[in-house]
């Protein structure tokens, strides 16, 4: 009998089954961090004293959170429509791009309240037109999404340095970057949130927009599982032929959530663009487009799932700093590979652990 | 520097640049005829890399660190066909867990070896492979044309070169001359009918992607050891997905991709060239430009407006025998 039809209760498949994929991960990044000759046990305690141990800590950590609960929900709602978008790291870009002209726009003008949500339009409006021609691509020409959006992430870079080091560049400076924004173009810390626990953000560029991110989950759990456009989109996921004999529209439904897709993964912008650095960088996504990829796979492809691993990538994130701070001979990168190993399990290898736990699972409901 | 200087110094540049596209995007010719997508490209080639440097570094031979490039990128063929055939998982997200894993773990254990931001030490012209001058070349240098062609072109490339150039003909002879071949071509298309000749599916395609391993392994080395002398951390940049554009551009074919590949090489080293110069009547062409030709290419085909590239049919499909 094929176990892969054997459902399982909930927690077992959100719950159970994340969390053993994640301690493999964690295990094999013991060995390799043992391997060097540091402590495994000792790498993570300063993982979790770095991310969680201070409030700028913990602000660094939600900081980063924020960009991983964007990207996380464009790749889930293109998953659940049977999409994999790879595309996330560009469309953040261009994203920038949109956010960065409406806060050049507006700063002198208004104060940040009224910037805001026009960024999120602007940024939303620029990742939705980045995802738009791979969506149009796959929808009516056929061709590949995942290797159109690959293609996409290099055009889109290349196009970003040309505009930052020819166009957006201010004047007379060599660092490829717009000007920085003024207070109207900002978005405000939210210390006052870190103050009602009694700890003090520091530096750390914890933002407004960790708010606008988790509005954003709350609206795509309502999308996928509570409108008939979801249920479209999660049929044409489950099976592209019986959604066209349920007379669901092939092209439409690709376009739409890609063009969602796009306009989440563009708002992330807005964390680092506006709430961060206050200005356009060259690179300022720095791969939370394909952080994304993990912590939707990780996540379940479920909005409070993707909060979760958001969080738990954002004290990676931290907390690898950190290591790296204390650790000299352990470098930032061991998050990519501890990244890498979390989307091997969670995603390529999901089905190795099912069928013990179902035999598991069967024996222990019979008895 | 006269016209015709300036075509030998473009040409030979192009034949440096597209060598690690050709050895990459042949093994993704082996794997995805055989019906495995394979977005790990970039992170076999850059593991190769890794292993290929630490190891000449520390024999100090090139062929020692050939094969060990060849048996790191292999491992991971069969991490990628574990996930992706036995487990039936999903191809994609397997390809990118490994370009993820590589591109870290090459950094931290380099910078834990050799203490120097993730790149290896250079390497002596002994562990590596270096030029080879053809018989004849320094008499020919003279001789108008053909001279300067086949002295700085044609002679003087590592072995490697020559050995891609090797492996195209040879990989269509494989694929379509031999019973290996036309087996691993019918799994790509139709599993189901290769499953009822009673061929082992699992075990054609495990060998697909050996074959992928090992010319990647091949494409990690040129990089590492004969192009560069050591290892630099992200040195594979993208060429992976270059390789995996020219395999579409290529329309999965073995003499095409070759052409594919000298194409993006070439626009590679025209780029080189043209930085900071100024192009007749058109002025100053930005550089962003020609590095984002082969992806803009590649989309404009994959919509099907230069001709139709039509995929392997089993593509991306784990095979599940009917039950």
């Amino acid at each position: 009998m094929s176990t892969a039809s054997v459902s399982l209760p909930n927690w077992i498949t959100y719950g159970l089954i994340p969390v053993l994929n994640l301690i493999v991960a964690f295990l094999i990044s013991g060995v390799v961090v043992w391997l060097i000759g540091e402590s495994p046990l000792g790498a993570l305690s300063l993982l979790i004293e770095g991310a969680l141990g201070s409030g700028e800590g913990i602000g660094f950590t939600l900081y980063y959170a924020t960009s991983f609960i964007f990207t996380g929900l464009s790749v889930a709602v293109a998953i659940h429509a049977g999409l994999f978008n790879i595309g996330s790291e560009g469309q953040a870009y261009l994203g920038g791009l949109g956010c960065a002209l409406v806060a050049l726009a507006l700063d002198r003008f208004v104060p940040w309240y009224v910037t805001m949500p026009v960024a999120v339009v602007g940024a939303g409006l620029f990742g939705a037109a980045w995802a738009s021609i791979p969506a149009f691509l796959q929808a009516k020409r056929g061709s590949h999404i995942v290797i159109t959006t690959i293609m996409f992430n290099y055009i889109g870079a290349a196009l970003m340095v040309y505009l930052l080091v020819h166009v957006l560049i201010v004047p007379g400076k060599m660092a490829p970057e717009t000007r920085t924004f003024l207070e109207g173009g900002q978005l405000p810390k939210l210390g006052w949130v870190m103050n009602l626990f009694g700890a003090k953000l520091g530096a750390a560029p914890f933002n407004v927009s960790f708010m606008i991110a988790l509005v954003a989950a709350y609206f795509v759990w309502l999308l996928i599982w509570r409108t008939k456009l979801g249920f479209e989109m999660r049929t044409l996921g489950v099976s592209p032929t019986a959604a066209s004999y349920a007379g669901i529209p092939y092209a439409r439904t690709v376009m739409i959530a890609m063009l969602l897709s796009g306009a989440l993964a563009g708002m992330m912008a807005l964390n680092p663009v506006m709430g961060s650095s206050a200005r356009l960088q060259v690179e300022f996504v720095g791969g939370a487009g394909f952080v994304g990829i993990a912590v939707s796979l990780m996540g379940r492809n479920h909005p409070v799932g993707i909060i979760f691993s958001a969080i738990l990538f954002g004290i990676l994130y931290q907390g690898g700093d950190w290591i790296s701070f204390e650790m000299p001979n352990i470098t930032r990168e061991m998050i990519l590979v501890i990244q890498g190993l979390v989307i091997l399990f969670a995603g390529a290898l999901e089905y190795m652990f099912r069928p013990a736990l179902v035999r598991v699972y069967q024996q222990f409901k019979t008895t | 520097m006269d016209y015709y200087d300036i075509l030998i110094n473009v040409l030979s540049s192009t034949i440096r640049l597209s060598i690690p596209l050709i050895f990459t995007a042949l093994a993704g010719l082996f794997s995805e005829r055989a019906g495995v997508f394979d977005i790990g490209l970039e992170g076999k080639m850059l593991g190769a890399a890794f292993a290929a440097a630490c190891v000449a570094y520390i024999t100090d031979s090139a062929w020692l660190g050939l094969v060990a490039g060849i048996l790191c990128s292999v491992a991971l063929s069969l991490v990628h066909g574990f996930a992706s055939i036995t487990n039936r998982g999903n191809q994609i997200i397997s390809g990118v867990a490994i370009n993820f894993f590589i591109a870290g773990i090459t950094i931290v254990l380099g910078q834990a070896w050799f203490g120097q931001g993730g790149r290896t030490p250079q390497l002596s012209p002994a562990s590596r492979f270096s030029p080879i001058t053809l018989p004849g070349a320094d008499v020919m240098r003279e001789v108008p044309v053909i001279g300067p062609l086949y002295s700085n072109v044609i002679s003087g490339n590592n072995i490697l070169t020559y050995l891609a150039f090797l492996a195209v003909p040879l990989s269509w002879w494989i694929l379509y001359r031999t019973r290996f071949g036309l087996r691993l071509r019918a799994v790509g298309e139709n599993p189901g009918a290769v499953d009822t000749a009673g061929i082992s599916v699992s075990w054609l395609r495990y060998r697909a992607v050996m074959c992928a391993g090992i010319l990647c392994g091949f494409s990690g080395t040129y990089l590492a050891i004969a192009q560069s002398a050591a290892f630099i951390k992200d040195m594979s940049a993208g060429k992976g997905y270059i390789a995996l554009a020219a395999l579409v551009f290529a329309k999965w074919k073995p003499v095409p991709v070759m052409f594919a590949c000298l194409l993006f090489g070439f626009l590679d080293a025209l780029a080189n060239f043209m930085q900071g110069k100024q192009v007749p009547l058109i002025g100053a062409v930005p550089v962003q430009i020609f590095q984002a030709l082969p992806y803009i290419l590649t989309c404009i085909l994959l919509a099907g407006f230069i001709g139709v590239a039509t995929p392997p049919k089993a593509g991306g499909v784990p095979y599940t025998k009917e039950r």
